[in-house]
């Protein structure tokens, strides 16, 4: 029999369960699978219009001039905007103001809205707004990013010029030579973001001459800021509520239908709902930078590397929206996560007739990734050395000075990423009893296994977290502690947007962790708590985790403030719905404590500063943390016909804390299947500066036959510096999906394949 | 014109429906059941899957005068008040479900599968939901999904 000794209290408190580190169920679940959950798309008021956008055919004209009439003389039709119409200041923008809301005298690139309509019914106002007569002197685009920064004689397509941000990056010495040299051009061709849900919402005017607004977005604040000045208003009068949004990748992150429906909104005095058809999408928000991206690296006989230069053009589009931020990331994540002695970057972000371009998952690490990778495999080939090979020997780690001269200053397991992924066990050899649904072409019936050649590829890479070069970053929540129904609930209150990603849960597994209470309720969010910055940057874990925290810190302290008046004690702390004290055990229930108070703060939360970088040697603290995944792929390649299958991926990476491991592995398996449709399959093909694929048909995204099964490792290697230790997941699994399959396929195919997505074409040679 | 028929078990009426107007027009914005999401309006994304006379059509394809006198069954009208369906529950339980604009019409699919196939292997349910786009899960929690409902429809009691 085990002796007894009698030192403290057993533990009297029964713990709450779906706090940090686990992963409880979504609250939004139910409701979504019921069909229940209200998206943007799914609103609905008595009396509402339908409001619908008139967009130019053409990448670049002068217009001569408008009329609605034609609109207006059609029953139904409430209204027919035009640029004359804006109330107040006719342009928008997130980095620089120089988009117009409706187009004055001309159009930079096809789908620029020009006119806007509301009618009864989305058919007539459809017919409006065909209806609508504008007179345009259609002029010769510019489509290339390089031309339109140096070409001669090329239009200036704004005031300033066609250059967004020049990025140079300049580290040791500038002249360096090596024994070992390779070199090539890589080409990323147009992503989409491709949401499910439209680009929707519904405005509502107000008694007080304001509007209300229920739009699906990423950061509401943003919204209101840049909507308010167009409509004239102040900007406590454009109260917007968050709408359900069908996932967002970035491409909520610019205005959309938000100052049109608001527009129509106040000049008919109804409610008015927006929803862009999916053709309309492809018009309707900014895209992927396309790159073009010209790479030398330098390195000695066994491949440590000694340089690495590069020049990268990407192509913005018509409107800046977030491209200089874009460029930043491409050129100081431009070498990967390696140890590179002597640098010289140079990244452009150029204005052309183009779609514009701007937030995607990755955000400009991805276009860089798919270079340095082709690189590294090229240089561990010249070497003589295996792809994990050449990648361990120049591991970035944790005091690695990055090429701005900025010290990693926690985890950065490149070298460990690597060795998991390599080690994890090959998917079994195809046999001779073929399942022709696993062959590249599956059921279409294209080969039984003839042609068909195996390859392995690897890729690692890097991504920063939060914004970064000086941006005041920080999130606002609203913590309210009281008691209902007998039992103490926390309520949350942010305007950190929900895209799916599952930070409402997370709030609430905080709000339990922090306040030791099982209920929790999370507000919709909107405008009338402070801002939350945007869910974009892997940002949201972080920063709206930190705010909810710290707001929960604030109202746990009042809450032993008033403990420690009745009980005299001090060692305090909150579990499973009691006050508890190390040395006494149970004091009270919590619900006691509270009586009929709520207790509520509101807290910011802002992560350790970042700097602006040098604008002439891009030196500088520009980021805030990094996160790190590297990728295996294994696929089967039809060299006849150039279809790819992939047929395994294995994912490594650092969470630093994985807050909802559920939710972490969800983020890494979407992540990675839309850097599989990087790989070989999405493209916007342009042409003379159209979008020739505007459609699902057309435009392809992974499909459940695509997609194959992942093994992931996911890390937790704490970062000292952020709340729980956590980094953020989001963005890097996209970030090195990419260049493991293009070098598995190369792997299978020995080809060179410089441009993404693969096609068929790119492979067979024809 | 006017449209009749049966939605969820009820009988509903729809009038002054246009000629144009789909199945999915007609449920989302004229009788109030938003469950069945439109994603492309082209039969390509599968996100407004519901059920014509028990068979799963995208709903954006089917002509509103074409369901006169016919039965639909949205993705609200699986399980009940009370209950979800085994499929809507596994679909929450096993993390499938993320922004959920893809989940009413993958539901539906799932279902129909299930009905049968009771017992169906990864390679039949991707078969099986290769029509239903997701952009954000990769997926393969939504094949555990599958898997899970399969089981629970069984009887079978999972972890
Ligand atoms: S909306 Fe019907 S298939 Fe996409
Ligand atoms: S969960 Fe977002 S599209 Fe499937």
């Amino acid at each position: 029999m085990t002796q007894m000794t009698r030192t403290s209290n057993p533990p009297l408190t029964t713990p709450i369960t779906g706090g940090v580190g686990e992963s409880p169920l979504r609250p939004d679940g139910a409701l979504k699978v019921r069909g229940e959950f209200a998206y943007s798309s799914d609103l609905w008021a008595d009396n509402m219009l339908w409001g619908v956008t008139l967009r130019t055919p053409h990448p670049y004209a002068r217009i001569r001039s408008i009329d609605v009439g034609p609109a207006l003389a059609l029953p139904g039709v409430y209204a027919a905007l035009t640029h004359e119409d804006v109330p107040g200041q006719n342009a928008y923008g997130l980095e620089h103001i120089d988009q117009p809301v409706l187009a004055v005298d001309v159009v930079r690139y096809q789908g620029e809205a020009v006119a806007i309509v509301a009618a009864d019914h989305p058919e007539t106002a459809r017919r409006a707004a065909a209806a609508i007569v504008v007179d345009y002197e259609v002029l010769e685009p510019v489509d290339n990013a390089e031309t339109a920064i140096f070409g001669e004689g090329v239009p200036k397509l704004h005031e300033g010029g066609n250059l967004v941000r020049y990025v140079p990056i300049l580290f040791g010495d500038q002249d360096a030579t090596a024994e070992v040299v390779v070199s090539g051009t890589y080409e990323v061709g147009m992503q989409d973001q491709a949401f499910l849900g439209p680009e929707s919402g519904m405005a509502v005017p107000a008694e007080d001459g304001g509007v209300d607004l229920y739009v699906a977005t990423q950061w509401l604040h943003v919204d209101q800021q840049q909507i308010a000045p167009a409509l004239n208003l102040p900007q406590d009068k454009v109260r917007i509520t968050l709408a359900g949004v069908g996932g967002a990748f970035g491409a909520r992150e610019d205005l959309s239908m938000q100052v049109h429906a608001c527009m129509l909104a106040l000049h008919t005095n109804k409610p008015v709902k927006m929803v862009y058809t999916r053709e309309e999408s492809f018009f309707g928000h900014v895209h992927r930078h396309p790159a073009v991206m010209h790479y030398e690296h330098g390195a000695d006989r066994d491949g440590k590397l000694v340089y690495v230069r590069a020049k990268m053009f990407l192509d913005g589009g018509a409107y800046a929206s977030s491209t200089g931020a874009v460029v930043a990331n491409a050129a100081t994540l431009g070498v990967g996560p390696y140890n590179v002695p002597n640098v010289k970057i140079e990244g452009w972000g150029a204005y052309t007739n183009n779609p514009p371009c701007g937030a995607m998952r990755g955000f400009g690490a991805v276009q860089a990734c798919f270079a340095y990778e082709s690189q590294m495999d090229k240089l561990a080939e010249a070497i003589g050395v295996d792809p994990v090979e050449i990648r361990l020997r120049n591991a970035l780690s944790e005091g690695s000075v990055m090429p701005t001269g900025q010290l990693v200053d926690s985890a950065a397991p490149v070298r460990e990423l690597m060795e998991r992924v390599r080690d994890k066990p090959m998917p079994p050899a195809r046999t001779s009893e073929v399942d022709i649904r696993t062959m590249p072409g599956g059921a279409s019936n294209t080969t039984h296994g003839e042609g068909v050649v195996r390859g392995v590829g690897y890729g690692v890479g890097i991504k920063n977290i939060c914004f970064s070069e000086g941006f005041d970053d920080y999130s606002t929540a609203r913590v309210r502690l009281e008691v209902i129904g007998g039992e103490p609930v926390a309520m949350v209150h942010t305007a950190a947007v929900e895209v799916g990603q599952g930070l409402v849960t997370l709030q609430a597994q905080i709000a339990r962790t922090e306040l030791g209470v099982q209920r929790v309720t999370i507000q919709p969010a909107d405008t009338s708590v402070g801002s939350a910055g945007s869910t974009s940057a892997s940002r949201q874990s972080y920063v709206t985790g930190g705010a909810v925290q710290s707001a929960c810190a604030a109202v746990r302290a009042e809450v032993f403030d008033l403990a420690r008046e009745r009980f005299g004690v001090s060692d305090l702390a909150l579990e499973g719905g009691k006050v508890v004290s190390a040395s006494r055990g149970v004091l009270a229930d919590l619900s006691d404590v509270l009586g009929d108070r709520a207790v509520e703060h509101t807290r910011e939360y802002r992560h350790r500063p970042s700097f602006p970088i040098d604008p002439l040697t891009g030196q500088g603290n520009a980021h805030v943390q990094y996160g790190f995944a590297a990728h295996r792929a294994v696929v089967d390649v039809d060299v006849d016909l150039g279809l790819v299958r992939v047929v395994e991926l294995a994912c490594a990476q650092d969470v630093g804390k994985a807050m909802n491991p559920d939710a972490v592995i969800g983020q890494i398996q979407g992540g990675s299947a839309q850097g599989l449709g990087l790989a070989v399959m999405e493209e916007i093909q342009l042409s003379g500066a159209k979008i020739r694929n505007p459609s699902f048909t057309d435009y392809l995204i992974p499909t459940i036959l695509d997609m194959p099964p992942m093994t992931i490792d996911v890390l937790e290697l704490a970062d000292p510096n952020a709340p729980y230790g956590l980094r953020g997941v989001g963005e890097p699994p996209t970030i090195s999906s990419t260049p493991a399959i293009v070098a598995a396929i190369r792997d299978a195919t020995k080809l060179a394949l410089k441009r993404i997505p693969v096609r068929p074409e790119h492979i067979t040679g024809t | 014109m006017r449209v009749k028929f049966t939605v969820n078990g009820e009988e509903r009426t729809a009038d002054d429906v246009w000629e144009g107007e789909s199945l999915l027009y007609v449920l989302r914005e004229r009788l109030g059941l938003p469950g069945a999401k439109n994603a492309c309006e082209q039969g390509e994304c599968g996100s407004c899957t519901v059920y014509l006379d028990d068979t799963p059509v995208c709903a954006c394809l089917v002509a509103a005068g074409q369901v006169q006198d016919r039965e639909v069954r949205t993705v609200e009208g699986l399980g009940s008040e009370e209950e979800l369906d085994p499929v809507q529950q596994a679909f929450i339980e096993r993390g499938a479900v993320q922004c959920g604009f893809c989940t009413p019409g993958l539901i539906v699919a799932a279902h129909d599968l299930i009905r049968r196939n009771p017992c169906p292997k990864d390679a039949e349910i991707r078969e099986a939901l290769a029509g239903n786009l997701c952009r954000c899960t990769g997926y393969e929690k939504i094949i555990d999904a599958v898997h899970t409902a399969a089981a629970h429809s069984r009887g079978e009691a999972t972890s």
